[in-house]
């Protein structure tokens, strides 16, 4: 089991957390302006790499708050986790 | 090649078996070939099988990063069944099963197929009414499946308890008898051997590192560890890494890899008759021809290429076996692992043309891929061959998610394995 360090409570188990899936996918602003390729790749392309992987998380059973991660995909092992709207300490895009 | 049959297992016993020659070659790449296959598991080689009997395209290979068979295909817990709810997927799966009950034959390899029934238990009234869907929607696509009251679930298989203290209760199952288990190793290197036999090149330790493409965006052929290799036709047939691959060709999928484990007891006579399967509490228990009970337990929660599930995914199940089976109680497990499924958001595959020409892709097959092994390599390598999908194939497409023809077997709920 992960041990995840969420921003708010620090280290916690794996298991009170629910996974948000890939970080950075706005909803667009205005979907019926979209074409059906766009709105399907909203949906459900994803980036899914082997490495660094910028994720949502929620501390569903704590907290209760989301937050922002980078963790490899290879090892699990988490980069940082950040705050909603902070950018992550290496800055930039992962 | 060899033929294996009674006669030639007695005349290699005069001679104490030292007569056996290895089962296929491992040849150097060659520069070019007519097609190349990316993933040498059970849907790689047969798709390869299948292009070289049915298609005539020998001047082919099949390169994978690590050993054959190493990937889900020698990790998986081998249950077989077809008793989906959609149309498409009742096609598709059937036209396996229909495939694996004469494998061994067309192979002359013991694929191991048995047909020992696969019993989906329902412990809810929610499983009762989905179950119950389920067996009239196969029914009218002539996929057998039946129901069972929990005393028929337990005559059918008796280590199964009943009784009404469980928080759980069996109410009733739903049973595919055409449904069972085969060996997994056997089926890739059933056809490894096969493939291999009609000039098939089958390359390992050979990682695609990149996919080469001409000024029209069209495949050129591929980047490996060993070398560069031409081809006018790639097949993408990755599993877990299939994001991976695609991604050197530029293209985004709707794919996510997660850990998916399974773990086997130390061996024990026979006790149990068939496969069951519990989607409620997340159980899925056999046992093998070796003795040993083979048990499949959840995904992590979380995207990863670990190949290694979280013990808690693991205990959960374990711990849903006691309570189904007091007698197993004591048994002790010896090994469990991982491996990585791709998983769609619909939980259907992808077998299909892509937008680059000469790119094709099969994948997607997430926890449940093992079971549609011989048709989809079948209809894979029509695609391949002929550029265009299969009447089984064609609705498994990428375009799906743009046109929201999705197969909702997810929300079927049929889930898994
Ligand atoms: C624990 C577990 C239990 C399962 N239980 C069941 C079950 O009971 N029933 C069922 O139907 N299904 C089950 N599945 C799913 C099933 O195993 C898979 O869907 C199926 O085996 C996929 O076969 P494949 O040939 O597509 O993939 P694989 O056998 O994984 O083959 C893909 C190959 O691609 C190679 N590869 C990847 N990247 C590259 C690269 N860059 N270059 C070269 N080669 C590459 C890999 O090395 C690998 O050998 C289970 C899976 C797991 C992990
Ligand atoms: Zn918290």
């Amino acid at each position: 089991m992960l041990l995840i360090p969420c921003p708010w409570c620090g280290l916690r188990p794996e298991i009170e957390f629910s996974y948000g899936g890939e970080a950075n996918i706005a909803r667009p602003a205005d979907p019926a302006a979209l074409t059906d390729e766009e709105w399907g790749a909203f949906l459900y392309l994803r980036t899914n790499p082997k490495g660094r992987h910028a994720e949502r998380w929620r501390h569903a059973n704590g907290c209760g708050r989301f937050f922002n991660a980078v963790r490899d995909t290879v090892s699990d092992f988490f980069e940082t986790t950040t705050k909603p709207g902070e950018l992550p300490p290496s800055g930039g895009k992962s | 090649m060899q033929r294996f049959s009674a006669l030639s297992l007695f005349r290699q016993g005069l001679s104490g078996h030292r007569g056996w020659r290895a089962q296929w070659r491992s040849p150097e790449p060659k520069a070019a070939y007519d097609a190349l296959i990316i993933g040498a598991g059970g849907h790689g080689l047969g798709t390869a099988y299948y292009l070289a009997r049915e298609h005539g395209m020998r001047n082919i290979a099949v390169l994978d990063r690590g050993w054959l068979g190493g990937g889900n295909t020698g990790r998986n817990t081998t249950i077989i069944r077809s008793n989906y709810l959609f149309d498409e997927s009742a096609a598709l799966y059937d036209h396996a099963v229909k495939l694996w009950e004469g494998l061994s034959q067309t192979l002359n390899y013991n694929v191991m197929f048995s047909p020992r029934g696969v019993l989906m238990l329902a412990h809810t009234v929610h499983d009762v009414q989905v179950f119950q869907r389920h067996i009239h929607a196969n029914r009218l696509n002539g996929v057998d499946n039946e129901w069972l009251s929990a005393e028929e679930a337990k005559a059918y298989c008796p280590p199964i308890e009943i009784g009404r203290h469980l928080r759980y209760p069996v109410i009733g199952a739903a049973l595919q008898r055409r449904g069972g288990t085969a060996r997994h190793d056997a089926v890739a290197w059933g056809f490894a051997r096969a493939a291999d036999a009609m000039g098939v090149d089958i390359i390992e330790n050979c990682a695609v590192t990149a996919i080469h493409r001409d000024a029209a965006g069209a495949v050129t052929g591929v980047e490996t560890t060993r070398g560069t290799i031409r081809a006018p036709k790639v097949g993408v047939v990755a599993a877990g890494h299939t994001s991976v691959v695609m991604a050197m060709a530029g293209l985004r999928m709707p794919l996510e890899s997660y850990p998916l484990q399974a773990l086997v007891s130390e061996p024990v006579k026979p006790v149990f008759p068939c496969v069951v399967m519990s989607n409620t509490i997340h159980a899925y228990i056999s046992q093998s021809d070796k003795g040993e009970l083979v048990i499949g337990a959840g995904t992590d929660a979380y995207t990863s290429y670990s190949q290694r599930g979280g013990l808690h995914i693991s205990s959960h199940t374990l711990e849903a076996i006691c309570e189904l089976f007091p007698m197993f109680r004591r048994m002790r497990m010896l090994r469990n692992w991982g491996g990585i499924v791709d998983v769609t958001p619909d939980r259907s595959p992808i077998i299909a043309k892509t937008s680059v020409p000469g790119l094709y892709v099969n994948s997607g097959w997430g926890t449940g891929g093992f079971k549609a092994t011989p048709g989809s390599a079948h209809v894979f390598a029509w695609t391949m061959a002929k550029d265009e999908p299969h009447r089984i194939n064609a609705p498994f497409t990428i375009e799906r998610f743009r046109d929201g023809l999705l197969i909702d077997e997810a929300a079927a709920a049929a889930v898994a394995h």
